[in-house]
């Protein structure tokens, strides 16, 4: 049977050169510390320099804003309480939206405990932020505003770079969560006005357990979170993780050198997807039509549960997502569709296609092929279906 | 997560569909919460005669609405009152704990399906 790999948004493989490097930085010589004082150390030290450095050119930004992480949940947490507590004696409001990831969402609301004001932002039907409710939300008190680039459940991309300007004439600290949209959309720090900005490597071919943080420099944050050494410059205590790193810059190199063609290669596939699925009844998109992600594609079936579908699809070897709960565990519907003003028993029947580089056309018109029986076929046994116009 | 014997249920769910001229019918759930099932039943000499559903939900929603149905054919309407969500999730060899409550109800919607039965009757 034909295997299929539709999740890209949940992670991707890992990039066999990607998986070169790792394994090269796991073995050999290449162990050393890189705050060793010997030559293993020192030979390691540089090479964690010019990783550094490649992150750094693909973000527009500094080597030295550039901090190593253990992935985006990490980078959002250390961003979020780090400029929270750093400016807690110039004010305590802190603006998101109601649809950032948890990492983002809940290290706010965990703050929000913490006697600090939380705004949680509505969102459009695309689930998009708008600039005008986020110059609303401003105060004298307001120390930071998390937005996130492109949402995870919708592939919506927001306004981030007209609520960076904002918050720069406001002198405001701006969180951006770019996990989604880094590799796949240009990120720079300057276009986008952000002070902090979170990615993770596992979402562009690289290792799971990296990420990095870009802080720009003069803003006023200090490492809140991890008590440690004086790695990183002092903003990321714990000894590096070298092999991390080192496929992380590789991912970012290979993820900048490919990103033109395969967005839009990937835009085509994903327009035929959200053509045809579009045209079958009670399907329709969600997210933003055309302010979106090039390889995701996000929608709603009528009448169907969405991790019905999901396991009719994996038994044909497809493997997608959804936004519904079953799959992740919590048995609420996605907070990121209700939010879009999507009823729970619709938000309940959601399926996310996020594409990557080993998808061709041809898995594209098996998918569309297999779907539309077991479309009929879970319809046909819904107890929703009389309602079916 | 699912075991075998659910993703059977799942994929060939027995006795999928309504009894238009059925004698009791029974619903539970809420597609609020993402689940919902719908028992028909045919009563004759006091014995479930024939029995159908329709669920909308999640894999273990569907598989057990199946079972409930294979479980309750040919029983009195005692024994079928009888079956318990319990026994029906053990019949499948088990859920994932997170579905034992939202996704487990085919048994209440058997029941609910025997009552309305009892219902219409007492109403004759």
């Amino acid at each position: 049977m034909r295997s299929v790999y539709f999740d890209h948004s949940g992670t991707t493989p890992v990039h066999p050169e990607v998986a070169e490097e790792i394994y090269r930085y796991l073995t050999k010589d290449n162990f050393g510390n890189p705050s060793s004082i010997h030559h293993y150390g020192r030979q390691i030290k540089v090479k964690v320099a010019e990783a550094r450095e490649k992150v750094a050119r693909a973000l527009g930004a500094d080597p030295g804003e550039i901090v190593f992480t253990s992935g985006g949940t990490e980078s959002d947490n250390m961003a979020i309480h780090g400029a929270a507590i750093t400016n807690k004696n110039r004010g305590n409001h802190i603006i998101t939206s109601a649809v950032e990831h948890h990492a983002v969402l809940n290290t706010v609301k965990a703050l929000g405990k913490e006697g600090f004001d939380i705004t949680i932002l509505p969102v459009d039907q695309y689930g998009m932020v708008s600039v005008e409710d986020v110059a609303a939300a401003i105060t004298d008190r307001t120390i930071l505003i998390t937005i996130m680039h492109a949402n995870n459940e919708v592939g919506t991309v927001m306004p981030v770079a007209e609520i960076g300007k904002l918050a720069q004439e406001r002198g405001i600290i701006f969180h951006v969560d770019a996990v989604q949209s880094f590799g796949k959309i240009p990120v720079n720090v300057d276009g986008l006005g952000v002070s902090l900005l979170s990615v993770s490597g596992h979402k562009i071919y690289g290792p799971k357990g990296i990420g990095a943080l870009y802080i720009r420099k003069g803003t006023r944050w200090r490492q809140t979170l991890f008590h440690g050494g004086s790695q990183e410059r002092l903003r990321r205590a714990g000894t590096e993780n070298i092999p991390g790193i080192m496929g992380l810059a590789k991912a970012v190199e290979l993820a900048m050198k490919n990103m033109d063609a395969e967005s839009s290669r990937l835009r085509d596939l994903r327009d035929k997807i959200i053509r045809e699925l579009t045209a079958i009844d009670g399907v329709r998109l969600t997210g933003h039509p055309v302010l979106r992600l090039p390889n995701h594609a996000s929608f709603i079936f009528k009448h169907i549960e969405g991790e019905s579908l999901l396991l009719s699809l994996d038994m044909k070897g497809i493997a997608a997502s959804t936004g519904s709960a079953c799959t992740s565990g919590s048995l609420e519907p996605s907070h990121v569709l209700l939010a879009m003003g999507i009823p729970p028993e619709e938000a309940y029947g959601s399926l996310r296609i996020t594409l990557g580089k080993d998808n061709t056309r041809e898995d594209v018109d098996y998918f569309l092929e297999v779907i539309k029986p077991i479309v009929e076929r879970l319809r046909n046994m819904s107890a929703l279906q009389e309602e079916v116009v | 997560m699912y075991t075998e014997k659910v993703m059977d249920h799942f994929t060939n769910p027995r006795n999928v569909g309504e009894i238009p001229d059925a004698d009791g019918v029974g619903e539970v759930g809420n597609p609020a919460c993402g689940d919902i099932m719908k028992i028909y039943i045919k009563v004759k000499d006091n014995i479930i005669e024939d029995i159908k559903f329709k669920t909308f939900g999640c894999g273990a929603a569907i598989a057990t609405s199946s079972m409930v149905t294979e479980m309750a054919k040919g029983k009195s309407l005692e024994e079928a009152l009888e079956l318990s969500n319990k026994q029906v999730a053990e019949a499948l060899d088990g859920l994932p704990p997170v579905k034992m409550h939202c996704s487990n109800l085919a048994a209440d919607a058997l029941h609910a399906a025997i009552n309305d039965y009892r219902k219409k009757q007492s109403g004759n």
